[in-house]
């Protein structure tokens, strides 16, 4: 064990002894300020490790967990896990405190939610320090699962339910096939280690499985990360309390998906369907999720599309510059190591600014009771602090100097020139589509900024239309917005100190092979008169312009039909499902016996017959057959009139006659293949049968009294008739084929073995003694049977007796 | 000799099939006992026939019918009686619980 598992693990411990604090402090202290010792506990730990990751010195602990699958504890610590590290224990300290404010003591159910965002915590610090592929799954599916619980907190609503189901349905299917793909990469590879994969990526790109274990993580990526067209459950999710959604759904577990695409980037990368694939999606995402955050008017569910805008955009630069690694060796690949630089880069950012507009938006539903932004309005001299956060937070959002949004903004836009300006993976020809998407998916990301803080804060107060009387926050709530606000402007100010000990080392840990110093840019503020600047005007300038006839045109967005939605395709498919998978179910669970009798009969007769036939193994010799005699073919005619008879009878007394028939026949035929014993026993336990019959003969029921005969029906004939060719193919296929002697010659000792001259009786009691045993078993239990069966008056029975 | 018996326990199995098709709790029993005769006298052909002397040591025969499937269908059949005789009962209890005996009739549970 090292303070690495230590780290991870440590939730987990902490989550055990949160029930006990909740049951014993509550009400006098809030659960909450324990649980803050956890993520700062661990996020001044990490802190210790800047230096030396920033110099390159990774760290790698293993303890065993099953070691004869080579499953191992195995933790991983670089750049890029840092950084995820960071983010999740010191969002998490935040979101912890805001929650102290924001959840009361008296009225929530305090354990449950801490038990939760601890378990929560701990998952994805393992996700982001596994290096083993097997534990990052079992930590990845711990997020999903106390994601679930956490959207599903207030378990009362309907809606928590549904979108706490939405979601876990979403993100488990794309947990299954990601664990599908690693499996897979790991059959390629032959290890479950991610640097071992790394080394060997020479071996992994030429095989077949390539394609299908990228295009199954991906899923997974996709799907966690809220990705077209898997986005529609991060809506959903926001009807968790705002801490989670501020945590969950803006700042880690999103990013989970964003984590393990950079993570495989290495082993992937510098192909052409990644390439496509990540940047393309990326880029749908983008544009999907901004077009929708602006015809919202529900505060989270903008904040959840422009969550699912802004993941888009750091998915397309992390492809874009997947391509580097297309031209490792060469300059031209710190072309587009600068995508990956800016990708990192905007993802500390969208962390910080989106945790700051969450909290924002909790405070604003928290003093006035709603999130609608129709009711909201002038609350700007009402709450002027969160006013001021918000309008950092979304200024950032928008890229909007002097917030870091608007370094990576620029940033994002030289990645994509420089995509458009790409010569492989077919891009001469769709690479304007790059910038272009880019720059219109940015106008909308300014426009829902835009209408974030102004119809929030700016307007005409509207005190008749909130529940409350509003007012600022409590300090204690502002803190971790303020916190993080002032994060956004001081990374804008002192970007390189970032870059050094955190961008670079985690750029170098998407792409290993490059060269260190392709890293080593300078991001300023101030980059000269070039594209990126031109653009970000026009974005300001045509944002301003569409936000101000907003009016005008936000209808038309409103106007796309309902039922052509994602949402209502989910819904669709689910019930479509359920439908026919009821259908299908009823169509053959008839509960008619007869019907499953079919069923087995059938199968027999094509499963075995079909196999015989297909086999060739049909082949009849009648070398030792002993020939027949008059009298035994006039007994297997007896035998088939009796058995005929049984089938036609009109009457019980009739059918019970013929059974009996069958019954001395078969034991005259016993008599005749030299089985004395056999015959002795078939004619007294037929005898018995027969009587047994008789005796309920008054109490069993009459045949149908409709038709005495048995109604024909045909598919019956077939099936008994396919089932009787197949006994019958079978018996003289096998009888052709003897392939070895009996072993019975050596029964032939029973005198001097067991001291038996009958050999049956010998073989029944003496060499197989334990069947006869069972069977002496059998008849016990058939006998207490039938005297349960008869005496047993269950007062359920009897009750039924009385109603007929 | 075997042939004919191996045509001879199609028929009886294409019969006991029928009878165990026909959705009347009697006939099913029938069909049972059909069926299982048709397994004994299956059992007892494959072993081979008539090869022998019926496997008695008194008899001072050297060649002997194979004893093993004897003593195989001798519990068969005991089995088979077995459960013969509870089916039985259970159908005249389920006839006198139920009142019907036919099979189409019997599904599902009052709960539904």
């Amino acid at each position: 064990m090292h303070t690495l598992h230590f780290i991870v693990l440590c939730p987990f411990l902490f989550a055990l002894f949160v029930p006990l604090l909740y049951k014993y402090l509550t009400p006098r202290v809030h659960t909450g300020w324990f649980v803050l010792l956890v993520p700062i506990t661990l996020f001044l730990y990490l802190l210790r490790f800047v230096p030396r990751i920033s110099e390159g010195n990774n760290l790698l602990r293993s303890v065993p967990w099953m070691p004869s699958f080579n499953f191992d504890f195995t933790l991983y610590l670089d750049g890029l896990g840092l950084i995820f590290g960071l983010l999740i224990t010191g969002i998490g300290a935040l979101v912890i405190l805001y929650s102290i404010y924001y959840m009361s003591k008296h009225t929530e159910a305090l354990h449950n939610f801490y038990v939760y965002l601890l378990l929560f915590m701990g998952a994805m610090l393992g996700v982001v320090f596994s290096d083993n592929i097997l534990l990052l799954y079992v930590f990845w599916e711990l997020t999903s699962i106390s994601s679930f619980l956490l959207i599903a907190y207030w378990y009362q609503r309907e809606r928590s339910r549904y979108g706490a189901q939405k979601s876990m349905m979403i993100t488990i299917f794309g947990g299954l096939s990601m664990l599908a793909g690693f499996i897979m990469l790991s059959m390629i590879t032959g290890t479950y280690s991610i640097r071992d994969m790394i080394s060997h990526v020479g071996d992994i790109t030429s095989d077949s499985l390539f394609i299908p274990a990228m295009i199954l993580i991906l899923l997974g990526a996709f799907t966690k990360s809220a990705q077209f067209p898997f986005s529609i459950w991060l809506p959903g999710a926001m009807e968790a309390p705002t801490p989670i959604s501020a945590y969950l759904h803006s700042a880690t577990m999103v990013k989970a998906g964003i984590y393990l695409v950079a993570r495989f980037t290495p082993v992937f990368g510098g192909e052409a369907e990644w390439f496509w694939l990540v940047s393309g999606i990326g880029l749908v995402t983008l544009l999907y999720g901004s077009l929708n955050a602006v015809k919202q008017t529900d505060l989270k569910a903008l904040l959840a599309y422009s969550t699912i805008s802004q993941l888009g955009l750091i998915m397309s630069l992390f492809g874009v510059g997947s391509a580097a690694l297309y031209f490792t060796g060469s300059d031209e690949s710190s072309v587009y190591a600068v995508a990956v630089l800016a990708a990192v880069f905007h993802l500390i950012n969208h962390s910080t600014f989106k945790g700051a507009l969450f909290m924002v938006v909790g405070i604003i539903d928290h003093e006035t009771g709603t999130r609608d932004i129709r009711k909201l309005g002038g609350l700007m001299q009402i709450m002027p602090v969160s006013f001021t956060l918000a309008l950092i937070g979304a200024f950032s959002m928008a890229g909007l100097p002097p917030f870091n949004g608007f370094l990576s903004k620029e940033m994002f836009f030289t990645a994509m020139l420089d995509a458009s300006k790409m010569s492989i993976f077919n891009m001469d020809t769709l690479g304007a589509l790059f910038p272009a998407v880019a720059w219109v998916a940015s106008v909308f990301t300014f426009i829902y900024c835009l209408v974030l803080v102004f119809k929030t804060f700016r307007g005409k107060y509207k005190p008749e239309r909130l529940d409350k009387k509003p007012h600022e926050a409590p300090l204690g709530m502002l803190i971790p917005p303020i916190v993080l606000a002032s994060l956004v402007v001081g990374i804008f100010f002192f970007p390189n100190a970032l870059s050094k000990y955190f961008l670079q080392p985690a750029s170098h840990a998407v792409l290993p092979g490059l060269p260190e110093n392709v890293f080593a840019k300078k991001i300023s503020a101030w980059h000269g008169f070039n594209p990126e600047l031109i653009m970000t005007v026009g974005v300001v300038l045509f944002g301003i312009l569409l936000y101000r006839s907003r009016k005008s045109w936000v209808g038309l967005l409103r106007r796309y039909p309902e039922p052509l939605t994602l949402n209502s395709f989910y819904a669709l498919g689910l019930e479509r499902g359920e439908e026919g998978s009821r259908f299908l179910t009823e169509k053959y669970m008839t509960g008619s016996i007869r019907d499953y009798i079919v069923y087995t009969f059938g199968f027999l007769t094509l499963l075995a017959g079909g196999a015989l036939l297909v086999s060739n193994r049909l082949s009849f010799s009648s070398v030792n057959n002993a020939p027949i005699t008059l009298f035994e073919g006039a007994i297997a005619v007896a035998l088939l009139t009796a058995s005929f008879a049984v089938l036609f009878a009109k009457t019980r007394m009739a059918s019970i006659i013929a059974l009996g028939g069958i019954g001395y026949l078969v034991s005259i035929l016993f008599v005749i293949f030299r089985a004395p014993d056999l015959a002795l026993t078939q004619m007294v336990i037929e005898t018995v049968t027969t009587v047994l019959f008789l005796l309920c003969y008054y109490h069993l029921p009459k045949f149908p009294k409709a038709a005495g005969r048995m109604p024909f029906k045909p598919l019956n004939l077939i099936i008994s008739l396919g089932v009787g060719a197949t006994v019958t193919l079978f018996a003289l296929a096998s009888n052709g084929n003897r392939m070895f002697e009996p072993i019975s010659s050596y029964y032939k000792n029973s005198y001097e073995l067991a001291g038996a001259k009958n050999i049956v009786n010998a073989i029944l009691v003496d060499f197989r003694g334990i069947d006869t045993m069972m069977e002496i078993s059998v008849l016990s239990i058939a006998a207490l049977g039938v005297f349960t069966l008869i005496k047993l008056n269950l007062d359920r029975g009897g009750k039924n007796e009385e109603t007929k | 000799m075997e042939t004919m018996l191996s045509i001879l326990v199609g028929v009886l199995f294409t019969i006991g099939t029928y009878l165990l098709l026909s959705g009347n709790l009697l006939r099913i029993i029938f069909g049972t006992s059909i069926l299982s005769h048709a397994v004994n006298l299956l059992i007892l052909t494959m072993g081979g026939l008539k090869t022998g002397a019926p496997p008695l040591l008194g008899l001072g025969r050297s060649t002997f019918t194979d004893p093993l499937p004897q003593a195989l269908i001798l519990t068969a059949i005991v089995i088979n009686f077995a459960t013969t005789a509870l089916f039985l009962v259970l159908s005249y209890r389920a006839y006198k619980v139920l009142g019907t005996d036919d099979t189409q009739l019997m599904r599902g549970n009052e709960n539904e």
